[in-house]
């Protein structure tokens, strides 16, 4: 992200006239309605709703904190959070190396590049709501991948992690990663292209291996590559919601809920507005968490004095 | 003689590229098809599943090939699919998100253009603060704006049309649209537009007869990015439209989630496959502008 500001100086220099300009100012008005109306104001106003007791519609009856004790209360709560844990550790993890070895396979100038990398990358164009239906039919117990395998003579084999409360979400990791990957991928090999071919060169002639020559050498200089796969998985698992209700519906029981799906569940179908906000300011205060340290080491460095 | 003394005479040191390099690639293009397969194989068994009949699928194998091709599913899941009293297939969902598409896509590129060329060329104060918080919008979660969003719209008496849910795809699709649109029209020579304004063109008229002549590569990246984006949405159709007016993703998870009747695994597989449908022809049809598109989209985004 190239966010370069003018030189102060720059309009200092002239009186300020709110005429000036005046045409790309009413030009741009969408931009800052949606700005400070949508994004500032309605962030504030959701903010200041969780401290109401809001049920069926907004209303100003003020309750403190109330909402987020009864929040870190519900189960249903508690359950989403540790699920969101566990798929976004290991979707984290598992996207990067996957998307890193894939993409470190395409780099080793074989022929067909561009097959592989359409095949890789074809999930991403689809909808996780097609994602998920697909997935669910291929881990179908009756059907599916399970009862080929036992129709092959392994009469035992048992793989039916979409009615298992324990491993549902791991279920949805395998469909997660098959849409996600593809993207870290196509991100990782643009980052490995802007590696100078010289290093190659100077790893040959002291002898390192292939595989070390990534992990010691590639990998640290990809840094700011492998910063922003970070935090577009990151906010990407935050966001999800689609795959779980075409998957799995949350079920079984309430064993593959996550937040997101909390807040809008409590929103527009309990009709329970104020746990619905003060759901989705957890959620915001996440990404808030997760957005600082970022945003530091992306632009801090940068600052002019 | 003469040969061996030209060529250098550290070239044949060293183990030998093509031996080396053979056995190597023999691992790597075997890990590359295997996950190949993987990759493959639900589009595969989308199409597999679709062209059979239910009593075939009862029997048999998700991953064996149709023994009797039928295209019955495909015409059950388009236009007799039931998603609760309605049974019109998915005809309606396709129609609806055609008609949520086209207005989002035009208008969205439209403002974030616009947007973008002002930003880059007719600086003002406060401009670059804008777009800073629009930029920040992009990653707030979007349940913190669901609701604020519910009442305004309630408020202008666009909930539940489809011109609401344009306008919410028009919001949320202009931080990425128009940081594309700005670091394109940055890359645009000023002189060009020095010229211009020298020549006595204004605003709008360099607008439309400089810049967006010459960007015509990004607004098809932009346009990609958009079709892509707004087909799959699910959670904008889910919550700002209502059964009359729910896009084809919402209306697809309703079919096949639905609890009422018989599973009929083919029909669910051949909506499923319709709905990605769109999507898919794009991403084949536009190869590498693709992968631009997304990665504009992700790498900024």
């Amino acid at each position: 992200m190239t966010v370069a500001s003018d030189p102060p100086g720059d309009s200092a220099k002239r009186p300020r006239r709110l005429f000036k300009n005046w045409m790309a100012k009413l030009a741009s008005l969408p931009m800052i309605l949606t700005a400070l109306v949508v994004f500032v104001g309605g962030t504030a106003w959701t903010v200041t709703y969780s401290f109401t007791g809001s049920r069926m519609l907004p209303k100003t009856k003020w309750v403190g904190f109330d909402q987020y004790e009864r929040l870190w209360n519900t189960d249903r709560w508690i359950i989403s959070i540790k699920n969101l844990a566990i798929y976004g550790c290991l979707s984290m993890i598992l996207t990067l190396v996957i998307g890193f070895s894939l993409a470190a396979c395409l780099d080793r100038k074989i022929r067909f590049e561009s097959a592989f990398r359409t095949i890789f990358l074809y999930p991403f164009a689809l909808s996780f709501v097609v994602t998920g239906l697909v997935w669910q039919w291929i881990l179908n117990p009756e059907f599916g991948l399970q009862s080929v395998v036992r129709g092959w003579g392994w009469e035992s084999f048992t793989f039916n992690p979409l009615n298992d409360p324990n491993t549902v979400i791991y279920g949805l990791l395998i469909a997660g990663l098959w849409q996600g990957t593809g993207l870290i991928m196509c991100i990782m090999l643009a980052g490995l292209r802007g590696i100078d071919e010289d290093i190659w060169k100077a790893a040959r002639v002291d002898g390192i291996g292939v595989v070390k020559t990534y992990v010691m050498v590639i990998i640290p200089m990809m840094r700011p590559v492998f910063i922003t796969a970070l935090v577009l998985i990151a906010s990407g698992i935050i966001k999800l919601y689609d795959l779980v209700v075409a998957q799995t519906g949350g079920g079984p029981g309430l064993s593959s809920e996550v937040p997101a799906k909390y807040v809008i569940e409590y929103m527009f179908r309990a009709q329970n507005l104020g746990q619905g906000f003060a759901a989705s300011t957890m959620m915001l205060c996440s990404v808030v968490i997760i957005l600082i340290p970022w945003a530091y080491l992306e632009f801090g460095g940068r600052k002019r004095g | 003689m003469a040969d061996t003394i030209t060529n250098t005479p550290t070239e044949p040191h060293g183990p030998k590229p093509k031996k080396a390099m053979s056995r190597a690639n023999i691992f790597l293009y075997g890990t590359l098809i295997m996950v190949s397969l993987y990759y493959l194989l639900p589009l595969y068994v989308m199409i597999v599943t679709s062209l059979k009949g239910m009593p075939e699928i009862r029997m048999g194998n998700v991953f064996g090939p149709p023994m009797e091709i039928t295209f019955e599913p495909w015409v059950k899941a388009w236009s007799e699919a039931c998603t609760g009293i309605n049974c019109d297939g998915l005809s309606r969902g396709f129609g609806n998100s055609v008609r949520i598409l086209i207005p989002s896509v035009l208008l969205s590129i439209a403002i974030a253009s616009i947007n973008g060329y002002a930003l880059s060329n007719w600086k003002f104060r406060g401009s670059e603060t804008f777009f800073t918080i629009l930029i920040i919008g992009a990653f707030i979660p979007y349940q913190t704006m669901l609701y604020p969003i519910v009442i305004m719209l309630r408020e202008i008496g666009l909930m539940g049309s489809i011109g609401g849910l344009v306008l919410v795809h028009t919001v949320f699709g202009m931080p990425i649209l128009t940081l594309l649109f700005r670091n394109y029209f940055a890359s645009i020579p000023e002189e060009l537009f020095k010229a211009a304004r020298v020549d006595g063109a204004g605003f709008w008229q360099i607008y439309f007869q400089i810049m967006m002549p010459m960007a015509l590569p990004i607004f098809v990246v932009a346009i990609i990015l958009q079709v892509t984006g707004i087909w799959n949405d699910f959670l904008f159709g889910v919550i700002y439209t209502k059964p009359a007016t729910y896009p084809m993703t919402v209306q697809l998870n309703n079919i096949v989630n639905s609890v009422q009747g018989v599973k009929e695994y083919n029909v669910n597989m051949a909506a499923t496959l319709l709905t990605g449908l769109v999507p898919l022809v794009i991403y084949f049809a536009s190869g590498k502008l693709f992968v631009r598109g997304i990665a504009a989209g992700a790498v900024k985004g």
